[in-house]
């Protein structure tokens, strides 16, 4: 083989590689266009374009069931998160830093929630809610039923797991001689854990609790089987509305639940990097004065 | 420990075996207690649920739709053996299969080409291939509702070419083509993850070695880059496996999988010993899946 | 093996029947040591030795299992690292990433509550006194590996402990650099007057640098002393073996003085054992002398017969091998003019003063 058929043989596969690439960039992105160009669709038609039209964003700001699913969704995923994030980081810490027993057991116990497929996770929350209402009610003589709270435990269960995971990743990347030097500069194990631990796996922390968002603002299977009458989140609304028969509004709902992702996604982007930025300047701030 | 034996033992002279140990056991007690709040609430709310659902599949569906605890029996797995669940279980393993595998042909040279770009431009192909990962499954989903619907653009494309009244929704493809539009980022992502990491010098010595670039790919590159393959299959093949969004929203009564399946038990036919027997079967067939495929593949990030 | 060298004003770090274990494994074996104000002692030996192991039990970050470790007279007992008068210099430097300079200088005062221009003018006087003025502002990650360890030195010095602990602080610095450093540092001690505990592998940086050496070897303090006494007169083979090069000739000892080569040869010798006890004798390169015959040897010295195997041209000097029958000695000559060199096959008398050669046990 010479020289040259070689470096055209390579020529041709980057060539191919990047036209693949490009494809599947297609592929990816195709659908989201395609949804948000028919959102403007002014046609009753859900797939005919029919002129361009605002009307079904209109329709979709009155309808008041969606603005609750709305509302509901986004309660749910920022408790669930918050909770989530704080335990999964303290869960994180323990791992990574400490040994002691039953520390095996509790590591499988992490991964399961991961691994089980979504309905199984959705049948069992479903299963013992039932179950413990039925005790509660032995007991008080008034049972409980599903509602935003046995959605919100819901998510805390599988959220808990993303976190560790993200978290310890960080932290399993941290020099540990780090905690000691600031020990040795006489910072106690607060102090060393607030100025030199957390600082360090804040992306790791704040990427986790992103991650918790995401899936709980997205999750369709295990909340619509724990969810009650007035509880609704979005997600399931939504799926309600398309399984009971596809109206225009969905696409515009649609649009919106995919501009609000994006919107999240830059935000958090930027806070990363600009995070790294401001805390230099405050510093310096604090060194002048 | 209270506070003034504490400073005592600071205050101690000579270190002993039986100090050192009890300040192990207080390093480690630390720990517990940091894990203790995750540790309770995973026990509370999953390992219970866990033993509850395997509880339920010994249990009896009543006439009314109730579910009796105490008259214990196998039914519900004797049931798994009907033909319609098995028939079930096998269009979901072979759909998840074909999925996996579609999804591993298409991310790998995508995930190569990605890894080897430069560094700033490879973080931003990245950025990209994660903001629809970011956006709602259930609206992407639908999206191909829409387009492969009986008067949407799709159709309307292949009419252009003069195929007419094509079928593409509520069929088995239309479910496939959701599935691999949903899962290909959890392909892409260790797969990416693995061949960044991956020590070129090995690859380039490899060339020098088969003056194959074909051949250093199969024996360098490609078993480097394992832990990815492993990694990315069993995240795409397990949510494949189990789906439910994608069925319900493509596929019609005829294409059920085992999620449909599921659910049904528990809210149309209201069979919960049986919804249960199911649901447990596919998390031990998954979990074992899981550990053997480990075993074989090697270990993921 | 306690060891006291030279004049102890005050004794800076006591350790008295420190042993350290994990589980079945002994890491540190019964050390006892005692380290004056001001001197500048390095705990020398091989990886795994227990040094670093012994450093942190000083530090605070490892506890003993056993055994008493004492600051200017004050028992640590199980006193965190946070309340000993005592800094580190990491092997890693250990610079918080997230800090500049000046932040990771100041971290110890700020922990500490020192009023904040106390701070900034003792955060500049340690910046300078590493010779890093102006570099403030930057983070680790825009420094040097040398910068990085003088940021390093700096944080830990900026606290004005009572003793400095130092843990392979050059160990990932070239050559030339490393070789700056040390004389850096030695002055740097010299002029702050405190104790400085340094650990290392290298010899030669251990020799270069201390006021006192303690050799490890498998979690045991072998030896103690003074640059020359550890060189001169190492105590076991493993010392003679690991500080500066050594020949060993096997031999038995005869009485004492005189030890005999297994081939029946009779030397005299500096010995330790009694009589029928299997020794090394131990002989340094430049102790060795080659004379062309016999006659020629300096009266009451050694002389074994050997043949030049290889000549070594290493610049400064001359390193000949000789084949004497039951090792091949190195012998080490200046390379200076007028010397004419041997060639190879030439036969030697390999000679020695019996008073440079000690049969060691071990």
């Amino acid at each position: 083989m010479t020289v040259q058929s070689a470096l055209r043989r390579r020529g041709l596969l980057e060539r191919l590689l990047a036209t693949h690439s490009w494809l599947v960039y297609a592929f990816f992105y195709a659908p989201i266009a395609v949804l948000v160009v028919f959102s403007f669709n002014g046609g009753r038609q859900v797939s005919i374009w029919q002129g361009a039209s605002l009307r079904w964003y209109r329709q979709m700001l009155q309808d008041a069931a969606l603005l609750s699913a709305l509302r509901n969704s986004l309660i749910v995923a920022v408790v669930s998160t918050i909770v989530a994030t704080a335990l999964g980081t303290a869960t994180a810490l323990a791992m990574e830093r400490f040994r002691f027993r039953t520390q095996r057991v509790y590591e499988g116990l992490l991964y399961l929630p991961i691994i089980v497929p979504e309905v199984t996770l959705a049948a069992m929350m479903l299963v013992f809610f039932i179950q413990a209402f039925d005790y509660i009610g032995r007991i008080t003589g008034t049972p409980p039923n599903l509602s935003l709270t046995t959605i919100i435990l819901s998510h805390i269960c599988f959220n808990i797991s993303f976190v560790t995971v993200v978290v310890r990743a960080r932290l399993a990347g941290l020099d540990p001689s780090l905690e000691e030097a600031a020990a040795d500069l006489y910072a106690n194990r607060w102090k060393a854990f607030r100025r030199v631990t957390l600082p360090l796996i804040m992306p790791g922390v704040l990427g986790g609790g992103l991650l918790a968002l995401t899936m709980s603002l997205d999750d369709v299977v295990t909340t619509s089987f724990v969810s009650g009458p007035g509880s609704t989140t979005l997600p399931v609304y939504v799926f309600g509305l398309v399984k009971k028969g596809v109206t225009p509004v969905i696409n515009a709902v649609s649009a919106l639940m995919l501009l609000a992702s994006m919107t999240l996604v830059f935000s958090s982007l930027l806070v990363q990097r600009g995070g790294s930025a401001r805390k230099s300047k405050a510093r310096e701030k604090e060194r002048a004065s | 420990m209270a506070r003034r034996s504490r400073s005592a033992l600071e205050r101690a002279t000579v270190v002993t075996p039986d100090l050192e140990r009890s300040e192990t056991r207080a390093k480690s007690r630390r720990g517990f207690l940091l894990a203790l709040p995750g540790y309770a609430y995973l026990m509370i709310f999953f390992a219970v649920p866990m033993l509850i659902i395997f509880v339920y599949s010994f249990g009896t569906r009543s006439a009314t739709g109730r579910t009796i605890l105490g008259d214990w029996n196998l039914d519900s797995y004797r049931r798994l053996f009907d033909d319609f669940v098995l028939s079930v279980m096998w269009r979901s393993f072979w759909l998840a299969l074909v999925t996996t595998v579609i999804c591993l042909v298409i991310s790998y040279p995508f995930a190569y080409y990605i890894a080897t770009r430069g560094p700033r431009l490879r973080g931003l192909l990245m950025v990209l291939v994660m903001i629809p990962f970011w956006t709602n499954f259930l609206v992407r989903t639908y999206a191909w509702r829409l387009i492969l619907g009986r008067n949407g653009p799709l159709s309307a494309l292949l009419g252009f070419f003069g195929i007419e009244e094509a079928r593409l929704l509520f069929t088995n493809t239309a479910i496939l083509i959701g599935l691999v539009y949903g899962h290909l980022p959890f392909m892409v992502l260790p797969l990416y993850a693995s061949i960044e990491r991956l020590d070129w010098s090995l690859v380039e010595a490899a060339r020098d070695l088969y003056a194959s670039g074909w051949k250093a790919f199969r024996k360098v590159t490609l078993p480097l880059s394992m832990p990815g393959v492993v990694g990315g299959t069993i995240l795409t093949f397990i949510p494949s496996f189990g789906a439910y969004i994608e069925p319900e929203l493509l596929g019609g009564a005829q294409t059920m999988m085992l999620g449909s399946f599921i659910e049904n038990q528990y809210y149309a036919v209201s069979d919960w010993p049986f919804g249960s027997a199911l649901s447990f079967v596919i998390m031990v067939l998954m979990l074992v899946g899981t550990i053997v495929y480990f075993r074989k593949g090697g270990r993921t990030a | 093996m306690a060891d006291r060298g030279g004049e102890l004003s005050e004794i800076a770090v006591e350790l008295t029947g420190v042993s350290k274990r994990f589980g079945e494994v002994t890491a540190v074996d019964e050390v006892n040591l005692q380290i004056g104000d001001g001197e500048f002692f390095s705990l020398l030996g091989p990886s795994g030795c227990g040094k670093t192991t012994t450093l942190r039990m000083i530090a605070g970050l490892e506890f003993p299992t056993e055994g008493s470790v004492r600051i200017y007279g004050e028992e640590m007992g199980l006193r965190p690292p946070n309340k000993r008068p005592v800094n580190t210099v990491f092997q890693s430097y250990a610079l918080f990433p997230h800090m500049t300079v000046f932040r990771n200088v100041a971290f110890g005062l700020e922990m500490r509550k020192v009023p904040a221009p106390d701070i900034a003018s003792r955060v500049e006087a340690a910046i300078d006194l590493v010779r890093l003025s102006g570099m403030e502002k930057r983070k680790p990650a825009q420094l040097s590996g040398g910068q990085q360890q003088r940021v390093a030195l700096a944080r830990a010095l900026v606290n004005q402990p009572r003793v400095l602990l130092l843990d392979e602080p050059l160990g990932a610095l070239d050559l030339k650099l490393r070789q700056a450093m040390q004389v850096e540092l030695k002055d740097l001690q010299e002029r702050l007057g405190i104790a400085f505990v340094y650990v290392t592998h290298d010899q030669e940086e251990a020799l270069t640098m201390s006021d006192r050496i303690g050799v490890m070897h498998q979690g045991r303090l072998l030896q103690v002393g003074t640059p020359e006494e550890i060189y001169e007169h190492p105590r076991t083979r493993f010392i003679a073996d690991f500080i500066g090069e050594t020949n060993f000739l096997p031999v038995t000892v005869a009485a004492a003085g005189e030890v005999r080569l297994e081939a029946g040869q009779a030397l005299r010798a500096i010995t330790h054992g009694a009589a029928g006890t299997a020794a090394n004798l131990t002989l340094r390169p430049e102790k060795v002398s080659l004379f062309p015959t016999a006659e020629a040897v300096p009266p009451g010295w050694n002389c074994l017969l050997g043949e030049v195997r290889r000549r070594v041209y290493l610049g400064n000097s001359l390193y000949y091998h000789v084949d004497v029958g039951p090792a091949v000695i190195r012998s080490r000559h200046e390379n200076a003019p007028g010397v004419p060199l041997l060639a190879e096959g030439e036969s030697v008398c390999v000679a020695w003063d019996p008073d440079s050669a000690e049969a060691l046990e071990g």
